[in-house]
């Protein structure tokens, strides 16, 4: 599918149009009426007024007049939302209005033909536009539960729920206090400091050993190459808790429990997985002739490694020790295990946190590690496609 | 061009050209390579050149691998069928308890209470015999307790013979006499002249007082290399412990001192008179343990040494699937004792449980995704990849405030009216949580599997199918979903492996009832220290892991794993 319209588009028969609306209507009137206290005056009410705005707008305003019936729309709900319920319902009025008028228009003039193919039924385009909705619907549950988190944290009480004020978008309902306290809070700021002692230097171990073992896998002849593969991998599939007890009886034979070594060995090698995967599929496109004209050349294998091979495969590298970073710096479950007090992490603190609900500073960090999480999101879209620019593959 | 010398033929040596033509003409020779050897061992010696190079480079990493990561697996392995702690804390007992049968439902001969004396003393000694309780306390009930008043009142049966040597002779309650009587002179002298730095010369027995003292050498031996290397004190100014006196007596009362004519021999003779006159009090092993605690003279605890006897059990994995070692064999626990079996039934159930829910919240998005426009779909892309980025603790976190009786779900639709205020939905604590929040924590990775499959399925084919006439759900049924299922398939089995160890979640948000074996393990590691039992039930969940591995591998391949898409 195109954005270019591939079915021209007609006004639809007024009864169609008020038809839909009235459902919509009725549909949202359901849902404030129910808050209201009566769900079925609400439907009537909805319904009856979506049928006549649709009236107005298609059959005495027409498409001439489209722009300003919208904007009328969005000032009328905006205001009986703002004299109903304040600031929250100006909000959800507007943009209940910003809905409607649009919709209006995309159904009365058959807009939502427009970029679907001629030959289907109107069975197919409700479907098409119902399985949309549906996938509409996964991607809030994708979504919410992250963006929640984000106004929570700026929270003036001690709770995990949105107070009155927060709803009234009341200044006093909001507060930059958990953020303070997560940056002063010796606990916190600790905690801080412990994981980025340790997920850099993990980090370092596991792509190092990881690039050079996925540059040797990716060669024509290795024997036992699956067996290989798959204790190599293995890090990934093994559950954390399985690990995490076989490392806390072996580490403590071998003195390293609660020591900063036993932390940064069990994440490098927690990580390495991710670093195996993203390097071999870089290496799966590198062409082998470039290292052999380089060795034709008269270069040494060090200088072709690093001279030819390593700028080509970098971007996978790059990303690879992304992955193994963010595995180190969100792990919990071994740090459990194996850590001690003075090593806390800060997704330790963020679990005892949540086990025992000391306040909502976590949700504070949380945000702070959401927004770390897009920064690094971004740099692994961007290096995955500078790397499938590299090798000559498609830009998309 | 037609310079003899040039041509390949007329020059003579090696060349590339030369080998080959003179490999044509020759058939029955080997085929050289420049250097004049055969190929075929150029080629073979080449090919391992290549081989080893790959090897070194892998090798850094495997080893690194091997001995930080499958170590300590196999040491989990190794501990989930240990069980050496009651031989090596009651070796003479284990012994003694050989031709004991456990199922007579009798007491142990009187031996065995002797031996159990030492033992129970010497651990005692060691502090090891709360360690022993512990252990045996998985297994009978009130082995902890036991353990711990038997430390206490051990001492009371060598205080009898104690009391009644020192009340012969002071010398029997001090450490020099001792000493000269069981230690070797060269020793002594040696002891003696050390000045506290430095190791202290080790304790030597004298040559011949093992012949005439037997268990008195041993147990003396014993207590004064434990003064040695354990407290550091030199048995020359340690009064000895009182099981040396009880080890006296019955050397005393079987054994004839009469030829002996060493150091101390009066005073060993005089003992022995004692012992052998009338009013010497004794008291039976078995009369000591029985005021120690009744438990001792009931066989449950003797069947239960015995059973754990072995250095290596099935006793740990016996306790993982409800079962219980008794002295008829294995058998199964009593019917509210029975928790291992319905968890692992029920992280069956709720991992297949969520793998459904990924399927189905995952299948339209992976088809929507495939189909719509590169640049649509890597902006649709992102609301994937972003919880998949974000840490798992935020999104627990998240979880818990969206879920929670005062939480956003419930605070909306008590605005909507859907639900009272007084009724609010208990979504959290229990199941229904725990498969929310897993279901958003591993839909990502249903996805990404199910996406790069689906974007290889030719939308022509498609097409075809419906020019030929099929109806859209024909279509769908029996052209596109065929060709998908591979991607349903990889990402089940990812998901689902993920699913079944999860810990930090069900922790969080499960409650009680939504609460997976994971952490069970957790809480045996942590909580009851039931070692053995937590390394058993962490086998039986990696074995149940490792199958899966197995056949992901066999129908995806571990190299066709995807990270973000």
């Amino acid at each position: 599918m195109s954005e270019a319209i591939l079915t021209p588009i007609e006004k639809k028969p007024i009864g169609f149009t008020a038809g839909v609306l009235a459902a919509a209507g009725g549909f949202a009137g359901l849902f404030l009426g129910t808050a209201q206290g009566s769900g079925l005056l609400g439907i009537v009410i909805g319904a009856a007024l979506m049928a006549a705005l649709a009236f107005v707008a298609m059959q005495v305003l027409g498409e001439a007049l489209e722009k300003p019936v919208r904007w009328v729309m969005i000032a009328v709900a905006a205001v009986a939302g703002f004299l109903f319920n304040g600031i929250p319902g100006l909000i959800m009025g507007g943009l209940f209005g910003w809905f409607f008028g649009w919709f209006i228009y995309w159904v009365g003039m058959g807009r939502y033909r427009a970029h679907l193919v001629p030959y289907l039924t109107p069975g197919q385009v409700l479907w098409h536009y119902t399985f949309r909705v549906i996938c509409g619907a996964i991607f809030v549950f994708l979504i919410t539960p992250i963006i929640v988190v984000m106004p929570l944290s700026f929270n003036a009480e001690d709770f995990f729920t949105f107070t009155p004020e927060m709803l009234a978008f009341d200044p006093a309902g909001y507060s930059l206090k958990h953020y303070r306290d997560f940056l002063t809070n010796p606990e916190w700021t600790n905690a801080v400091k412990n994981s980025l002692l340790v997920a850099p230097v993990a980090t370092l171990i596991s792509v190092s050993l990881g690039t050079l073992a996925a540059i040797g896998l990716s060669q024509s002849h290795v024997p036992g190459k699956r067996a290989i593969m798959a204790i190599l991998i293995s890090p990934m599939i093994v559950p954390l808790i399985i690990s995490a007890t076989g490392m806390y009886f072996f580490y403590s034979k071998i003195g390293l429990v609660g020591t900063y070594w036993g932390i940064v060995l069990a994440h490098a090698v927690l990580g390495i997985p991710f670093v195996i995967i993203t390097v071999t599929a870089t290496l799966v496109g590198f062409d082998r002739s470039l290292t052999r004209a380089a060795a034709n050349m008269g270069a040494n294998p060090v200088t072709t490694f690093f001279k030819v091979q390593m700028p080509l495969i970098l971007p996978g590298v790059i990303s690879g020790g992304l992955f193994a970073f963010i595995t180190s710096f969100d792990e919990v479950v071994v740090v459990l295990f194996i850590g001690s007090a003075e090593l806390q992490t800060l997704p330790w603190q963020m679990f005892t946190g949540l086990r025992e609900q000391i306040s909502p500073t976590i949700l504070a960090a949380a945000t702070i590690l959401v927004a770390i999480s897009i920064c690094l999101l971004t740099s692994v879209e961007i290096l995955r496609r500078r790397s499938e620019r590299l090798r000559g593959m498609s830009p998309s | 061009m037609t310079d003899a010398a040039t041509e390949p033929d007329k020059v003579t040596g090696p060349t590339p050209d030369n080998a080959l033509r003179a490999a044509d003409k020759e058939d029955s020779g080997p085929v050289l390579a420049a250097d004049g050897t055969p190929l075929k061992r150029s080629l073979n010696r080449a090919l391992r050149a290549q081989k080893i190079r790959a090897l070194m480079l892998i090798a850094p990493l495997l080893i690194f691998v091997l001995v930080s990561f499958i170590a300590p697996i196999g040491d989990m392995l190794f501990r989930s069928v240990e069980n050496q702690i009651v031989r090596d804390t009651l070796p003479r007992t284990v012994a003694a308890l050989a031709d004991y049968d456990a199922a007579s439902g009798e007491l142990p001969r009187d031996e065995v209470f002797e031996a159990a004396y030492y033992d129970v003393f010497f651990a005692a000694e060691r502090k090891e015999h709360t360690r022993l309780g512990s252990r045996l306390n998985y297994e009978k009930t009130g082995a902890s307790s036991l353990f711990r008043k038997s430390g206490r009142g051990i001492d009371d049966i060598g205080e009898v013979y104690l009391d009644q040597f020192e009340d012969l002779d002071e010398n029997w309650d001090e450490a020099r006499p001792w000493a000269e009587l069981m230690g070797d002179p060269d020793w002594i002298a040696a002891q003696d002249a050390w000045n506290g730095n430095g190791s202290m010369p080790e304790f030597e027995l004298r040559s011949d007082i093992s012949d005439i003292l037997p268990r008195t050498a041993e147990t003396y031996e014993i207590f004064a290399r434990f003064m040695q290397t354990e407290e550091g004190d030199s048995p020359l100014e340690e009064e000895p412990w009182s099981v040396v006196h009880t080890a006296l007596y019955q050397d005393l009362a079987e054994g004839d001192v009469s030829g002996y004519t060493g150091p101390r021999a009066d005073m060993l003779q005089a003992a022995d008179a004692l012992v052998a006159s009338a009013d010497f009090q004794t008291i039976a092993f078995r009369d000591g343990f029985e005021e120690i605690d009744e438990d001792w003279v009931a066989p449950e605890i003797w069947q239960t040494i015995k059973t754990y006897s072995p250095a290596y059990t099935s006793g740990y994995f016996l306790n993982s699937i409800d079962m219980q070692k008794t002295a008829e064999g294995p058998a199964l626990r009593d019917e509210d004792e029975r928790i291992y079996g319905l968890l692992f039934q029920r992280t069956m159930f709720m991992s297949l449980v969520i793998t459904l829910s990924c399927i189905l919240l995952g299948y339209p998005i992976s088809y929507l995704l495939s189909n719509l426009p590169a640049s649509k779909a890597n902006l649709l892309m992102i609301l994937v990849l972003l919880p998949f980025w974000t840490s798992l603790l935020v999104r627990t976190s998240a979880w818990k405030v969206m879920l929670q009786q005062q939480g956003v779900i419930n605070d909306t639709l008590v605005w909507l009216g859907l639900v009272a205020d007084d009724a609010r939905l208990t979504m959290i604590n229990n199941q229904f949580g725990t498969i929310v929040a897993m279901t958003h924590i591993l839909l990502p990775f249903m996805i990404l599997p199910m996406y790069s499959v689906m974007s290889t399925i030719p939308p022509s084919y498609v097409r075809a199918a419906k020019s030929l006439g099929a109806t859209n759900w024909t279509t769908f049924w029996r052209v596109y979903f065929p060709q998908s299922v591979p991607g349903i398939g990889a990402g089940s089995i990812l998901v689902f492996i993920l699913s079944i160890g999860y810990y930090i979640t069900p922790e969080i948000v499960g409650g009680t009832s939504g609460i997976f074996i994971s952490n069970r393990i957790a809480y045996h590691i942590s909580s009851s220290l039931n070692w053995g039992l937590a390394a058993a039930l962490g086998s039986i969940l990696l074995v149940v892991v490792l199958v899966l591995y197995w056949a992901y591998d066999k129908i995806v391949g571990i190299d066709n794993v995807k990270l973000g898409g």
